[in-house]
């Protein structure tokens, strides 16, 4: 198997001389009456990167999860060096040698780093914790690693991807094998995924086994040896990454293929008229910000994780609390229903998201599960929540007006799965971020603010956000645009805000939005060789 | 999981209590006959547990809020105290009206504290029941206040209509309100996303601190009319009324109806079933003259397979 292989990797000759690290036989798996998984069969070598990628709902972290014990598979074997075995939960994985990373980390934030890692399994000498020894085998674990990581700060300081490192780590002192890791770079800015691929080769290197669940198509290429594609739970097909490239990825998950992935941008309305004016604003993790945003125009605020993007976002929102300066929107004349008489007036928004949203200033944050969704409410009241009025007569809500208003806007947005009272929790990422672009709607805001509306989302629901995003603009609606997915930034936005520590670093326009002049704003002067 | 059986779960959690109500309610119709399921007894259940499905409507709303009230059983004695008192010599109905008032007001009390100083309402109602009972003393110096001359005031409770209590008709007018509040009104949906996710609500635009204030506020009512519609049946009040027992023995009957202490899930019907069930099982003691120790007993693990089992479907189903 002659293929070009990363040479920090474990190549595929290695892989295969090493033999199966586990083996999945035709399985299976439903939840409720969705079928999640349907006789899916692969083999991952022992010491390979071995990703699964598909759209959201194609069946991929289930499929992780099933590997690491956190879900038992309805039909199907799982072989592991060629014994069949079943895990009943995840401690019984763990004990197996399997270990899954999930999503959203375990970190328990008031505990110290090597704590962390040791947690369940500290050196123990009559009962109380040997802290002397508990030290000594942190800093020989984190020697082996090669991570620079203080074992004595609280882990719950530390940024996700530290974070990441000490699940790692944790993995690793329970003689992990096999690590499972879904979606480890979701939330990582740049030079952390960096790290953390640095990170994944390293193990992989030493002999351990990565299941990498990924969104991250480019991600897939530059880690993997194998790749499973997933459609519909089903298996495509598992391939050497070698040889394959994004588009090839995209099309074999679609089962189509993907010419543009962005809409057609429109030209930047230069002229439009300002619809949200922000002058001055400083709020924690915001100094000094100044804007303003047109009818018509997506403006992209770019940026480091941590730079003070969302920052701005829910500042502007008052979500946050504002230290000074003022956030002005004007209605552009010609928009917004007849006689709320909100055209041509500007409105200073103070307070609360409350008064953000009378002035028509509508927040998707940036979190859809904390911050966004009431995951065990319905759909209805989900998309109904924030304009109940409209549907309401004497503070009561009518229900069939608000049926028929929610099943309206969610055409619309074109959200698919599970009707308008099941709770929205059953539905995909993709779909509850629509929810949430529906609720908005129905407010029939002046500026919208998407923050990270793509994130944990599959392909096909980011075009969708992508052409309806495009679609709002057309109707005159300013849109800020918050990624960090610069491709999605050089894709949609007219104009490109980079923001670095709580200031905007550059203001990019035209041609100038490269995704050169993003990055090298982004890191700017200021760059901490971290 | 196969689907059939995900199914089943899932209704079983939806219909929940009512399953066990039946079949308590056939048995105890089987076993003792007319005695049991015939217009008297039915009656008197109705009647006594008034105040008790007053008080914990209301509470039903503070737990969908997110928040608890651990006074209810405080600001019962301290309302029923005060009216009792103003009743011995003055207007009964002004009696009435200013110890709802009161409770009212101790409730927004509660609910400044639990959500504008971000104080626990676990902890804040706790702390605040024992300011309540403290005032209540204070108000009756420790004595029995009697009122057995003020029959104005008895005809809150003791008037029959269609041969039910007056007691009963309020409590009927009060729990088909707050139902419809609950789940008819936009208070009542901002009630449930408060509960469900107090962030994502206030940045949908809710104001999720007026909305908890709010819930406090009418639980603080609910617990003052109750104990004045049992005062007034009894033309007699104590600040050692109501009580811890009084609190517990509702929030008993919330999350046996099935009522999450979670917040942002439940309904009021649940909890009339739920108190209606254990007051069902008290009756079935008296009447069966079994010892009232192992009702106690019985209680409490019906409250933990009730907490248990949503717990456990929850997990299954998730």
């Amino acid at each position: 198997m002659p293929e070009a292989v990363p040479p920090e990797g474990g190549t595929p000759q290695e892989t295969t001389l090493r033999g199966a690290h586990v083996e999945l036989r035709g399985i299976s798996k439903s939840f409720g009456g969705t079928r999640a998984l349907e006789g899916v069969s692969l083999t991952i070598g022992r010491g390979s990167i071995h990703a699964l990628v598909g759209e959201n709902g194609a069946g991929k972290s289930t499929l992780g999860k099933i590997i690491a014990g956190a879900h038992a598979p309805d039909a199907g074997q799982l072989l592991l060096a060629g014994e069949p075995v079943r895990f009943h939960s995840p401690r019984d994985a763990i004990g197996h040698g399997v270990i899954l990373i999930a999503q959203e980390l375990s970190i328990v934030g008031s505990l110290t780093v090597e704590q962390n890692v040791f947690l369940g399994v500290e050196p123990r000498n009559k009962g109380f914790q040997n802290r002397r020894e508990l030290r000594r085998r942190y800093k020989e674990l984190a020697a082996s690693v090669g991570f620079q990581l203080d074992g004595h700060v609280n882990a719950g300081q530390l940024r996700t991807a530290d974070q990441q490192k000490v699940e790692i780590m944790r993995a690793l002192c329970r003689n992990a094998q096999l690590i499972v890791m879904d979606e480890p770079t979701a939330a990582l800015s740049r030079q952390d995924v960096e790290a953390l691929h640095a990170v994944i080769r390293q193990l992989a290197g030493n002999g351990t086994s990565v299941v990498l669940v990924s969104h991250f198509l480019n991600e897939v290429l530059e880690l993997a040896d194998e790749v499973t594609i997933l459609r519909d739970g089903r298996l495509v097909q598992t391939v050497p990454a070698a040889g394959q490239t994004e588009e090839t990825l995209m099309a074999a998950m679609l089962g189509r293929s993907l010419d543009a992935t962005f809409p057609a941008k429109r030209p930047g309305p230069a002229d439009a008229p300002v619809v949200l004016s922000v002058r001055e604003l400083r709020a924690p993790g915001v100094n000094d910000v100044s804007f303003d945003l047109r009818a018509g125009e997506i403006l992209g605020l770019a940026g480091l994780v941590g730079a003070g993007r969302t920052e701005v976002a829910r500042a502007i929102y008052r979500a946050n609390r504002v230290y000074s300066g003022s956030v002005t929107v004007t209605a552009p004349a010609g928009t917004g229903k007849a006689g709320t008489g909100k055209a041509g007036k500007d409105k200073e928004i103070t307070g609360t998201p409350r008064t953000a949203l009378r002035a028509g200033v509508l927040m998707i944050p940036e979190s859809r599960k904390e911050q966004g969704l009431l995951l065990g409410r319905s759909v209805r009241e989900n998309v109904s929540l924030s304009t109940l009025a409209q549907v309401s007569r004497a503070g009561m809500v009518q229900p069939g007006s608000e049926r028929r208003t929610v099943r309206d806007v969610l055409t619309r947005v074109d959200a698919r799965g599970g009707g308008q009272s099941s709770p929205a929790s059953a539905l995909s990422g993709g779909n509850q971020q629509k929810l949430l672009f529906a609720r908005s709607l129905l407010s029939d805001p002046t500026v919208l603010i998407a923050d990270e509306p793509t994130r944990g989302v599959d392909v096909g629901a980011k075009r969708a956000i992508y052409e309806l995003l495009t679609s709002l603009t057309d109707s005159g609606l300013g849109v800020l645009l918050i990624s960090s997915d610069v491709e999605e930034i050089l894709g949609l936005a007219h104009r490109v805000l980079v923001m670095r520590g709580g200031r905007v670093a550059a203001e990019l326009t035209g041609d100038d939005v490269t995704e050169a002049a993003v990055l090298g704003a982004a890191f700017g002067a200021a760059e901490r060789g971290a | 999981m196969t689907q059939p059986q995900a199914r089943l779960l899932g209704t079983a959690r939806e219909g929940g209590i009512i399953y066990p109500f039946i079949v308590l309610f056939l048995v105890l119709a089987i076993w003792k006959g007319q005695t049991f399921y015939g217009k008297t007894n039915l009656l008197e259940i109705l009647d006594q547990q008034a105040s008790f499905l007053i008080i914990a409507a209301a509470g039903t709303m503070v737990l969908i809020a997110g928040g608890i009230d651990l006074s209810v059983g405080a600001t019962y004695a301290l309302c029923q105290v005060i009216a009792t008192k103003m009743a011995e010599s003055g207007d009964p109905v002004l009696a009435i009206f200013v110890g709802v008032l009161v409770g009212i007001g101790v409730g927004a009390v509660n609910g400044v504290i639990a959500t504008f100083f971000r104080i626990n309402s676990l902890i804040a109602t706790l702390a605040m029941s024992f300011v309540i009972t403290g005032v209540a003393t204070l108000v009756t110096n420790g004595n029995l206040i009697i009122a057995y001359s003020a029959l104005g005031f008895a005809n809150l409770a003791r008037t029959q209509f269609l041969d039910v209590t007056t007691a009963a008709w309020t409590m009927i007018g009060v729990v088909i309100i707050l139902a419809i509040v609950l789940s008819r009104t936009i208070a009542g949906r901002y009630m449930y996303a408060a509960g469900s996710n107090s962030e994502a609500a206030r940045l949908a635009g809710v104001r999720v601190q007026w909305i908890k204030l709010a819930t406090f506020a009418i639980s603080g009512g609910a617990a003052g009319l109750g104990g004045i519609i049992d005062a007034s049946r009894v033309l007699s009040a104590s600040s050692a009324n109501g009580g811890t027992t009084l609190t517990f023995t509702v929030l008993a009957g919330i999350v046996v109806g099935g009522t999450s202490i979670l917040g942002g899930a439940g309904a009021i019907w649940r909890t009339v079933v739920g108190v209606l069930f254990i007051a069902m099982i008290g009756n079935g003691f008296t009447l069966l003259a079994w010892n009232a120790l192992y009702e106690q007993i019985t209680l409490g693990v019906i409250l933990l397979l009730a907490v248990g089992g949503d717990a456990w479907s929850r997990l299954r189903t998730s």
